[in-house]
């Protein structure tokens, strides 16, 4: 299941399962994840401090006080994963304003793929998302895929400050900046709904792995008027 | 009971609360935070007779001036720092960093700059009367979880002590000597075959300068541009402290203790352990060379930099 483990630095494993990024692949990350988790929290593994699931690889970042990447590597190994594990999944709705103001990138989007700001918004809320990750910065949602036809890599050289709420594609994915960040996707517009809330102790990223998430199109005034 | 505390009379430029950070976050986003450099954190700790992972404040460059009400601490500095004791009879004291002073009420603490590094800290005995977010006190400014809303202190604004007993606290010091080389030892990254053998080269053999772009998520490097001939994407995946990522423009960046937690850049490299407190404290302008290690020389020099730690640690116990 696993294709590669390796290190990454003196204080982490990489899991690679496989560079493909699909729902099958994700899954299997997932279930390792869930397994491992598990035995970290009956104490059953020392040393592990971080376990970082994405498309298709699981980062182990460990105490090197505590162990050192060969028995972990050894323990991740032989693991006996449990393919069966349930999960309630749920459809997420998010509301977007794309006026020019919140969506920095249409010029370079324009520019490197040849496609208008209307076909490019047509295209990416036609689609329902499926959410492969969370991460970079808190309850920043990676979903996919996008439409084939407005597919571009990330900017050349990331912002310093990407304002808080922007929604991004880059390649096969979309995301949202759950909080003002540097990042290099490419900005199409902004979500007045709040995607963490860390108030929420408990649960405070609102889009998980394997939730469906759709887009929906607001103008500012709606988008001024949000309250969720 | 009135409570004591500090009053900031001057903020100084990113003042926080850090520790020794926050684990098991990172599958939702929430990085590590914590004192960006850890060795300092702990003396600092260690001086006023603390546990070893005990809140502080934190500073950069410019520290806070500080106020004292309502009682009398015990307090450390240390790092590479400049700071007076304001007396209550006026008189200015310089002040020693690895040592303990006691402060009375209505007496100041002024941390005026850093020497030649970036981060100093200023443990108080008994520690701050803080709330704990996901079992830490570290603020994380970027998210803006932790004490103070999450944000660096204004002027103004109170940082409560916690009532401790110092009547029985000796004088202790730590004998140390920050040291600055500029070479920061790395293990190769997962992509360190996507950059061109030029590229490489280039890595291990020149100097790089830190850019005026650094702050507690990372640090960008100026540089002799490194080639990527394979793809300057990849599918974002987990990163973690001292992950050397090299973006489409072709120049490092060092991800730091605020580090995102995911990410889609190439990974050319990963400093050492060892090595982290170090970079942490390199400051715009200073120079480094990236000297390439294997895994086990590099599990080898962090067990090392340990017992060096330990044996600071010890010094006065």
């Amino acid at each position: 299941m696993i294709k590669n483990i390796s290190n990454l630095g003196d204080a982490a494993v990489y899991c690679d399962f496989g560079s493909e990024v699909n729902e099958t692949i994700n899954s299997n990350v997932i279930n390792y994840f869930n397994h491992l988790t598990g035995l970290v929290k009956k104490e059953k593994i020392k040393g592990i401090n971080n376990l970082t699931p994405s498309y298709n690889k699981l980062i182990v970042s460990f105490d090197l006080s505590i162990t050192n990447f060969l028995k972990l590597k050894e323990i991740i190994e032989n693991l006996n994963i449990d393919k069966n594990i349930k999960k309630e999944n749920k459809n997420i709705k998010i509301p977007v304003c794309c006026d020019d103001e919140y969506g920095l990138d249409f010029d370079r989007l324009n520019r490197k793929l040849n496609i208008s700001k209307e076909e490019i918004l047509k295209l990416f809320f036609n689609e329902e998302y499926f959410c492969y990750m969370t991460g970079f910065i808190a309850g920043m949602p990676f979903l996919g895929d996008v439409n084939e036809k407005i597919r571009c890599d990330r900017l050349e050289t990331p912002r310093v400050k990407v304002p808080e709420g922007s929604i991004g594609i880059t390649e096969q994915f979309a995301n949202s900046y759950t909080y003002e960040s540097p990042g290099g996707w490419n900005i199409i517009g902004n979500t007045p709904r709040k995607i963490f809330k860390k108030s929420n102790l408990e649960d405070p990223a609102l889009i998980k792995p394997g939730d469906k998430v759709t887009f929906f199109q607001i103008s500012k005034q709606e988008y001024f008027k949000f309250n969720d | 009971m009135t409570k004591t505390y500090f009053e900031i009379l001057r903020p100084g430029i990113n003042t926080t609360i850090q520790d020794s950070g926050r684990s098991h976050l990172y599958h939702i986003g929430i990085t590590i935070s914590g004192a960006m450099d850890q060795r300092n954190y702990k003396f600092a700790n260690n001086i006023v007779n603390n546990k070893l992972n005990e809140a502080m404040i934190e500073f950069a460059h410019q520290g806070p001036l500080l106020k004292l009400r309502n009682g009398t601490i015990n307090f450390a500095i240390t790092g590479d720092i400049f700071f007076n004791i304001i007396r209550n009879n006026s008189q200015i004291e310089e002040g020693k960093c690895y040592q303990n002073y006691n402060l009375h009420d209505g007496e100041e603490i002024d941390i005026i700059s850093t020497k030649k590094s970036v981060y100093g800290y200023l443990s108080v005995s008994g520690g701050f009367e803080l709330e704990e977010t996901w079992k830490s006190y570290s603020i994380n400014t970027k998210a803006k979880i932790g004490p103070n809303n999450g944000k660096k202190y204004s002027i103004n604004e109170n940082i409560i002590i916690k009532k401790s007993n110092i009547e029985n606290i000796k004088n202790n010091q730590i004998d140390y000597k920050n040291l600055f080389n500029n070479i920061v030892r790395v293990i190769k990254g997962t992509n360190f075959d996507y950059f061109s053998n030029q590229a490489q080269n280039i890595f291990f053999k020149e100097k790089y300068t830190v850019s005026r772009l650094v702050d507690r998520m990372g640090m960008r490097l100026d540089g002799p541009y490194l080639e990527n001939i394979v793809n300057t994407n990849i599918k974002s995946e987990g990163l973690v402290r001292g992950v050397i990522q090299v973006p489409a423009d072709g120049k490092p960046i060092i991800l730091l203790s605020d580090h995102g937690t995911i990410g889609g850049y190439p990974k050319i490299g990963i400093v050492i352990s060892a090595d982290l407190d170090k970079v942490a404290q390199l400051t715009p302008g200073n120079k480094l060379e990236f000297k390439e290690v294997k895994l086990e020389e590099a599990e080898k020099l962090f067990k090392e930099y340990t017992a060096e730690t330990n044996k600071y640690l010890n010094e006065h116990n």
